[in-house]
């Protein structure tokens, strides 16, 4: 099996963003690997641990800057064994590459350089654009089955077993046969630290790079963004000594109790 | 014909975009065929700001049209036992190809990002999902960041493919229609199969649509504890929610999450116990019409978003709160 697994590099989840005249402010911001894409990995690394699945290779794929092979590194030092980096300086939160072109790109990638993968491993969103769409939009354009927010993978004879997180609870659904997309939800696993010894040798490990404008596709945004802003504040609360003053305000003030 | 006019590209005038336009709005699989889940009731009555045009309403099975908004004019049977994503994908891809709807609406749940998504890839348009507010029929704003910035954004497709988050628009009011109920033929699919599906059994109210909300942190320390903000949600006809901390320490299930990547929900109450409130958690909830913090730590970030505060060991203002109401 081989799994292409993609990686984003975003704003780290700690910092408070600050929306300037062009969109969040990003320059001096500290940047990371997207924490579901951080599970994908980890899942794609631990398929290719359990000897059954049988995975011959993991390819991690990120798309932007140069600084993505900074993000391909830490990908590389978990467990991947080489990366894809598909360079392009287009802001991709949101407000310039957008999830279908970057779906798409993904689509390039398999079709022309990585031909025989298997899985493709995502995060569910990555925490910028908090879209949530490549997964699904590249399983659409594949014609490839889907699993969404998945919380559990199992490998069964030539397809999967994976279970799902639903707004009721979980659901298990049946891939009979591969090649599938994926994307990976909180609980699917606990990603480890790359251990010092792993950092050195992702050093070693190749990773090819591509420009995005190369693959034919139009990378303008189809939904342009006019304007960011940052949301309406709320109202400035308060702090009540005790229950009974807390309840008295529920009810006479707030009137959210009887 | 709007199909063909898209392969053309975007030449076609906004104009006629208006003229023809229509929406068709992907129903939540129905749990219970009496009534329409609260959140595809938001995501018809956003459908109304959109245009004056028709609505159709896109459902796995046969329903009443008297529980259905007059605002539904048609009323499509898919006839499938399952609501997977290969399924619903297909069926939108039909019912544009003999409708042509100028909108496709869906409410932005878990149900909705897992299908809108594949549904736009099969009709080759960029969607705009988790929209909080509908500007016109092509310009809308949704969140980034976790709701830390709000973005104005404008869909050049010929067909607008979108998902409404369900807490920021009213239900549609269910007054009956007089819609018509036509199947629509759905080649069935085997790329997936489903085999079962583990729902949380609860007679509290679901917690994307409860007025009320209880929710706790890392603060309740474990999940048996959990029983303390059980007791006070049903003293109140609440839902209890769980920071996501409060999950990823196994305290409870993924679908008590509320935040930027679980639930999103704005009750008319919303109780964070033992919640430090990182930007992440109030981005799920900080729509919510009155919010009461109980945290030990008066520095905790969610004690200066609170309409109300109150600084205290939840272990005994929690039991005492559920007593006195």
């Amino acid at each position: 099996m081989k799994i292409l697994v993609g990686v984003k590099r975003v704003v780290d989840y700690a910092v408070k963003v600050r929306v300037g005249s062009h969109g969040v402010e990003l320059k001096n911001v500290k940047m990371s690997l997207n924490p579901f894409c951080e599970i994908a990995v980890e899942e794609a690394v631990r398929l290719k641990e359990n000897k059954g699945a049988g995975v011959s290779e993991i390819v991690a794929l990120s798309i932007g800057p140069k600084q993505c092979q900074e993000t391909l590194r830490t990908a590389l030092a978990m467990g991947c064994d080489r990366g894809i980096h598909v360079q392009t300086d287009l802001r991709g939160d949101y407000m310039e590459l957008q999830s279908d072109a970057v779906a798409k790109l993904f689509q390039k990638i398999i079709e022309e350089k990585e031909k025989d993968a298997d899985l493709v491993l995502v995060g569910k969103q990555s925490i910028d654009s908090d879209c949530g769409h490549v997964g699904p939009m590249l399983a659409g354009y594949m014609s490839w089955p889907q699993a969404t927010f998945a919380a559990k993978i199992d490998v069964e004879g030539n397809g999967l077993l994976v279970e799902r997180e639903t707004d009721q609870g979980t659901e298990t659904i049946r891939i009979p046969k591969l090649p599938a997309v994926i994307s990976c939800d909180l609980r699917l696993n606990e990603p480890r630290y790359a251990t010092l010894p792993n950092i050195m040798k992702a050093k070693k490990k190749k990773i090819d790079t591509f420009q995005a404008e190369d693959f034919g596709i139009d990378l303008e945004p189809k939904n342009k963004v006019l304007e960011v802003f940052e949301p309406p504040a709320r109202k400035e609360g308060i702090f009540v000594d005790d229950v009974n003053q807390l309840i008295d305000k529920l009810r006479n003030e707030a009137g959210v109790i009887p | 014909m709007l199909s063909t006019i898209a392969r053309r590209g975007r030449l076609l005038s906004t104009s006629i975009s208006i003229r023809c336009a229509s929406t068709l709005i992907i129903a939540e699989p129905a749990s219970d065929v009496s009534a329409l889940a609260p959140s595809t009731l938001a995501a018809i009555s956003a459908a109304q700001k959109l245009h004056s045009g028709p609505i159709t309403l896109m459902l796995n099975t046969s329903i009443d049209p008297s529980v259905v908004p007059s605002s539904i004019s048609t009323i499509l049977n898919t006839n499938q036992s399952d609501s997977l994503a290969e399924t619903i994908a297909a069926a939108v891809k039909k019912a544009q190809e003999t409708y042509s709807f100028s909108h496709i609406v869906a409410p932005a749940t878990k149900f909705g990002s897992n299908v809108l998504p594949r549904a736009a890839a099969a009709l080759n348009c960029s969607p705009i999902t988790d929209i909080i507010d509908i500007l016109s029929e092509d310009t809308f704003v949704r969140p980034i960041y976790a709701g830390s910035a709000l973005a104005k954004v404008q869909s050049t497709e010929v067909v607008k493919v979108l998902s409404v988050r369900s807490t920021a628009f009213d239900q549609a009011e269910v007054d009956g229609s007089s819609a018509t109920v036509v199947d629509l033929d759905v080649e069935k699919q085997i790329l997936t199969e489903f085999v079962k599906a583990n729902v949380s059994k609860s007679d509290r109210p679901e917690l994307s649509s409860a007025n009320i909300v209880v929710s706790g942190g890392r603060g309740m320390k474990n999940g048996e504890n959990f029983h303390l903000l059980e007791a006070l949600a049903d003293k109140l006809g609440g839902a209890v929610g769980a920071s996501r901390a409060a999950v990823d320490a196994g305290y409870v299930p993924n679908d008590l999450q509320v935040g930027q990547t679980g639930k999103v929900v704005a009750p008319d109450l919303y109780i964070a116990v033992g919640i430090s409130g990182a930007i992440q958690h109030l981005s799920g909830m900080k729509d919510s019409k009155t919010i009461v913090a109980i945290n030990s730590d008066a520095e905790a970030p969610i004690m200066q978003v609170a309409d109300y505060a109150l600084c205290q060991d939840l272990f005994k203002a929690v039991p005492e709160l559920t007593e006195k109401l």
